[in-house]
C-alpha cells in the first residue's frame, strides 16, 4: 500500500513539472501578446493625457477588471495550440505530420546456399480515415530467390513484413535479411529509411514504422475541422439515432425540472427554518449534515432506489438543488437587519405583513445566490448523472462516444457542457439584475 | 394626560457572560405634545435604549411609559421611528416606501397616492418617487425616512441620530428641515445626536444623559429651535447664548468622558 502511495506521490510530481512547462507556456504565450497589445494600447492612451498615469490600488476589487482584449487573445491562442498540436489543415503545416503516402525500400537477403538476392518492399502508409485502403499493386515478382513484397500500414502504426514467407528457401535454415537499402543490418537492431524506421526484429522480420509526426493523434485530440464537421454531422444526424440538441434538452430538462422541485420546497422549508427555532432545531441535523454530502455519492442511492429512469435523476437533481436552497432561504430571512424589522413594526405592520412585505422580499438577493449556485450544482450533476446510466442526455452522448473512442464527440460534447453551463449563468444573472436590481448595493 | 410619560424606567442587560449592564436607571420625564427634545451624552450612555423603549422595541426592565393616556406595550404606528441608516425596503421605489405604513392600515390607494405627493413635496424630492432606494444619496434616503415616518402620521417621532452619516452640507439643510416639519406637523419629536451643535439647534429642551448607569443628567431649555424655523441655522449659530451653551455642554461632555476613560483604566 505504501509503495502505492510514493508511486502517486512521484506521479502527482512529474504532474508539477507537467503542468508547470503548460501553464509555463501559457503565460509567455500571454506576455509576449501583452506586449504587443500594449504598444498598441500606449499609441492611443496618449491621446487620453491623465488617464495613462492611473495606478492600480492592490486590493481594491473594483480596480482590476477583466482586460477583454487578453480574453480574446487567450482564446485565440488556445485555438491556435490546439491547430499546431494536431496540424491541423487551417494553418501552414508548423509541426511535422505524420508520413503517409506510398515508399518503399530494398532488402537483400541470403539463403543456405550463401546467394544473396535483393527484393523490393512497397509500403503504402493511408490515414486513419481511410476504411478501405488498397493495397499497392506495383508487386512485381522480382528475378532471383527474393521476391518483392507489399505492404500496407495505418497512419502511425507500424506492421511486422515477413519477407521470407515469399521468398523461395525463405524458411530453411541459414536464410537471413543482410541489408537494407544496401546497409548491412543485424538482428535487434533498427534502422532509418527515407520515411520512417526499421526494426529488424529477434526473429528476423522486418518490423516497418513509418514516421509518426510530432502532431498528436486524432484519437487523443482531433483537430478543429474533424470536430467541426463532426459537429455539423451531430447536427444534421445526432449519434446513436439521438439529436445533439435532444441530447441537451433532456440534460437541461432534468435540471431545470429536479431545480423547480428543489426550490419549491427548499425555498419554504429555508424560510421556515430560518424563522421557527422548532423546526430549526428539527431539520438542522438533516440539512447540516446533507449539506456537505456531494450529489454524485447520491447516484449509486438513488440508482438503487429509483433505478435509471427520469424518476432518479430528477430525484438527484432534487436533492442537490434542496439543500442548497433551503441554506440559502434561511440565510435570506435570518439576515434581515433588525432595524428593518423594527421600521415595519413601527410603521404599523402586522406579524403577516412583517413577514410577506418586509422578510420575504429582504431576502430574495440571498435566494438569488443560492439559486445560481443550485443551477451550476444541478448541471454539473446531471451530467455526471447521465455518465453513469441514461438513454440520453449530453452525459449520455460522451460517454456512448468515448466507448468507441470517438473522441470529437467527447470534445463537442464537452464544449457544449461548457458553454450551457455558462448560460445558464449569465441568464440567472440577468434574471437577477431585473429582479433585485438592489442587491449587493445596500 | 397628553403627551408622553416616562415613569421611573430602568433597563439592565444581563451579558450572556455573566454581569449587568445598567443601561437606563430611573428615568422620568414628561414630555409635552409638539415638543421638540434633543437627547445628547457620550457613547453607551442608553440613548439608543431609551428611544428602542419608547419605540416598544424592548421592554423596560422596571417601570411604565404611556403616550396619550396608554400605556406602552409594543410598537405603535402612533410612535414613528427614524433610523440612522434609513432602514428603507430596497425593493420598493420611493413612491412605495413612504406609503409603506398607510398601506399596511388599508388606507386606500388613491389616499396613499395623494399623500405621498404631498410628503414628496415637504421632504423637496417631488422628481424622485419612481427611483430605488439605491439610486439615491444618504441625504435623499435620509429624506425619505422621514416622509416615511410622516406618512403614518404618528404622534412621536423617534429619531436615532438620523443625520450623523450625512456630510456637513447635506446634514444642514436636513436639520432646517426637520425645524421645518416640527412647525408645519406640530409633532413631538425626539432626536439623539452625537453633535452638541445639533443638539442645540434641534432641541427646544434639551437632554444631556450620563452613563453607569444610563441617566438623565442635565437638562436645558433653549429659545434656538424656535429662532431657527424658517432661518439661516447659521445666523442662530451667532447668536450670543449660543456659543457660551455650546461651550459649556461641550465641557461637561469632555468632563464625562475623562471619567468613563479614567475609570476602565483604573478597572
Ligand atoms: N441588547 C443589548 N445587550 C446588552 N447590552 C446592551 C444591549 N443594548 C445596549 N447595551 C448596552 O447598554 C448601554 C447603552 O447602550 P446604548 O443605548 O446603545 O447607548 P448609546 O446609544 O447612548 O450609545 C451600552 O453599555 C451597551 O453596551
Ligand atoms: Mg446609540
Amino acid at each position: 500500500m505504501w509503495f502505492e502511495v510514493i508511486d502517486a506521490l512521484f506521479t502527482a510530481f512529474w504532474m508539477v513539472i507537467g503542468i508547470t512547462v503548460i501553464f509555463g507556456l501559457f503565460v509567455a504565450f500571454s506576455l509576449l501578446i501583452s506586449l504587443i497589445y500594449r504598444a498598441y494600447d500606449a499609441s492611443k492612451d496618449k491621446a487620453r493625457g491623465y488617464s495613462s498615469l492611473k495606478t492600480v490600488t492592490f486590493g481594491d476589487e473594483s480596480s482590476v477588471v477583466a482586460n477583454r482584449a487578453a480574453s480574446v487573445g487567450a482564446v485565440l491562442s488556445i485555438f491556435l495550440i490546439w491547430c499546431i498540436a494536431t496540424g491541423s489543415s487551417l494553418i501552414p503545416t508548423i509541426l511535422p505530420p505524420p508520413f503517409t503516402g506510398d515508399t518503399q525500400f530494398e532488402y537483400t537477403a541470403r539463403n543456405a546456399a550463401g546467394e544473396e538476392d535483393t527484393a523490393t518492399v512497397y509500403v503504402r502508409v493511408h490515414s486513419s480515415d481511410n476504411k478501405s485502403p488498397e493495397k499497392p499493386t506495383n508487386a512485381a515478382e522480382g528475378a532471383g530467390f527474393a521476391k518483392d513484397d507489399v505492404l500496407l500500414i495505418p497512419e502511425r502504426r507500424s506492421k511486422i513484413v515477413k519477407v521470407q514467407d515469399n521468398d523461395e528457401g525463405g524458411k530453411e535454415d541459414g536464410y537471413e535479411v543482410v541489408a537494407i537499402n544496401g546497409q548491412p543490418v543485424l538482428r535487434e537492431n533498427v534502422y532509418p529509411y527515407a520515411d520512417g524506421e526499421i526494426l529488424v526484429t529477434k526473429r528476423g522480420s522486418l518490423s516497418v514504422r513509418p514516421s509518426t509526426g510530432r502532431t498528436m493523434e486524432a484519437l487523443y485530440l482531433p483537430p478543429p475541422e474533424k470536430v467541426w464537421s463532426t459537429f455539423v454531422d451531430l447536427n444534421k444526424n445526432g449519434y446513436q439515432g439521438v439529436g445533439l440538441w435532444e441530447n441537451v434538452f433532456w440534460s437541461l430538462f432534468r435540471v431545470v425540472i429536479g431545480f423547480a422541485l428543489g426550490c419549491l420546497f427548499g425555498i419554504p422549508l429555508g424560510f421556515a427554518i430560518g424563522l421557527n427555532s422548532w423546526l430549526r432545531g428539527w431539520f438542522d441535523p438533516i440539512v447540516e449534515v446533507m449539506r456537505p454530502v456531494p450529489p454524485l455519492a447520491l447516484i449509486p442511492l438513488v440508482i438503487i432506489w429509483f433505478g435509471i429512469g427520469e424518476q432518479g435523476k430528477i430525484s438527484l437533481l432534487f436533492l442537490a438543488a434542496l439543500w442548497i436552497m433551503i441554506i440559502a432561504a434561511r440565510a435570506g430571512v435570518s439576515g434581515v437587519s433588525i432595524s428593518k424589522v423594527h421600521a415595519a413594526y413601527s410603521l404599523g405592520a402586522s406579524k403577516s405583513q412583517l413577514l410577506t412585505k418586509v422578510i420575504l422580499p429582504n431576502s430574495l438577493p440571498e435566494i438569488f445566490t443560492g439559486a445560481r449556485v443550485a443551477m451550476g450544482v444541478c448541471w454539473g450533476t446531471v451530467v455526471a448523472a447521465e455518465l453513469v446510466a441514461a438513454e440520453k442526455g449530453a452525459g449520455k452522448m460522451i460517454i456512448a462516444a468515448s466507448k468507441f473512442q470517438l473522441t470529437d464527440i467527447v470534445i463537442i460534447g464537452i464544449i457544449i457542457i461548457g458553454v450551457i453551463g455558462l448560460g445558464i449563468d449569465v441568464l440567472m444573472r440577468m434574471v437577477e439584475n431585473k429582479l433585485v436590481p438592489w442587491k449587493g448595493k445596500g | 394626560m397628553s403627551g408622553l410619560i416616562i415613569d421611573d424606567v430602568s433597563m439592565t442587560f444581563e451579558l450572556p457572560g455573566g454581569g449587568k449592564v445598567e443601561a437606563l436607571k430611573n428615568i422620568n420625564l414628561n414630555i409635552k405634545e409638539g415638543e421638540l427634545m434633543s437627547v445628547l451624552g457620550p457613547s453607551g450612555c442608553g440613548k439608543s435604549t431609551l428611544l428602542n423603549i419608547l419605540a416598544g422595541f424592548l421592554a423596560p426592565t422596571a417601570g411604565e411609559m404611556s403616550l396619550s393616556g396608554e400605556n406602552i406595550t409594543g410598537p405603535s404606528p402612533k410612535r414613528g421611528m427614524v433610523f440612522q441608516h434609513g432602514a428603507l425596503f430596497e425593493w420598493m421605489n420611493v413612491t412605495k416606501n413612504i406609503g409603506f405604513g398607510p398601506k399596511m392600515k388599508g388606507v386606500p390607494q388613491a389616499e396613499i397616492n395623494q399623500k405621498v405627493e404631498e410628503l414628496l413635496d415637504i421632504v423637496g424630492l417631488q422628481d424622485f418617487g419612481e427611483k430605488m432606494i439605491y439610486e439615491m444619496s444618504g441625504g435623499m434616503q435620509q429624506r425619505v425616512a422621514l416622509a416615511r415616518c410622516l406618512a403614518n402620521e404618528p404622534d412621536v417621532i423617534l429619531m436615532d441620530e438620523p443625520l450623523g452619516a450625512l456630510d456637513a452640507l447635506t446634514r444642514e439643510k436636513m436639520q432646517s428641515l426637520v425645524l421645518d416639519i416640527w412647525k408645519k406637523t406640530g409633532k413631538t419629536i425626539i432626536l439623539i445626536t452625537h453633535s452638541v451643535e445639533e443638539a442645540l439647534l434641534l432641541g427646544e429642551r434639551l437632554l444631556v444623559m450620563a452613563p453607569r448607569p444610563g441617566r438623565v443628567h442635565k437638562e436645558y431649555n433653549l429659545p434656538f429651535a424656535e429662532l431657527g424655523v424658517g432661518q439661516d441655522l447659521r445666523e442662530v449659530k451667532r447668536h450670543p447664548d449660543f456659543g457660551k451653551r455650546r461651550d459649556e455642554i461641550l465641557s461637561m461632555i469632555w468632563d464625562m468622558e475623562e471619567e468613563i476613560m479614567g475609570r476602565t483604566e483604573s478597572a
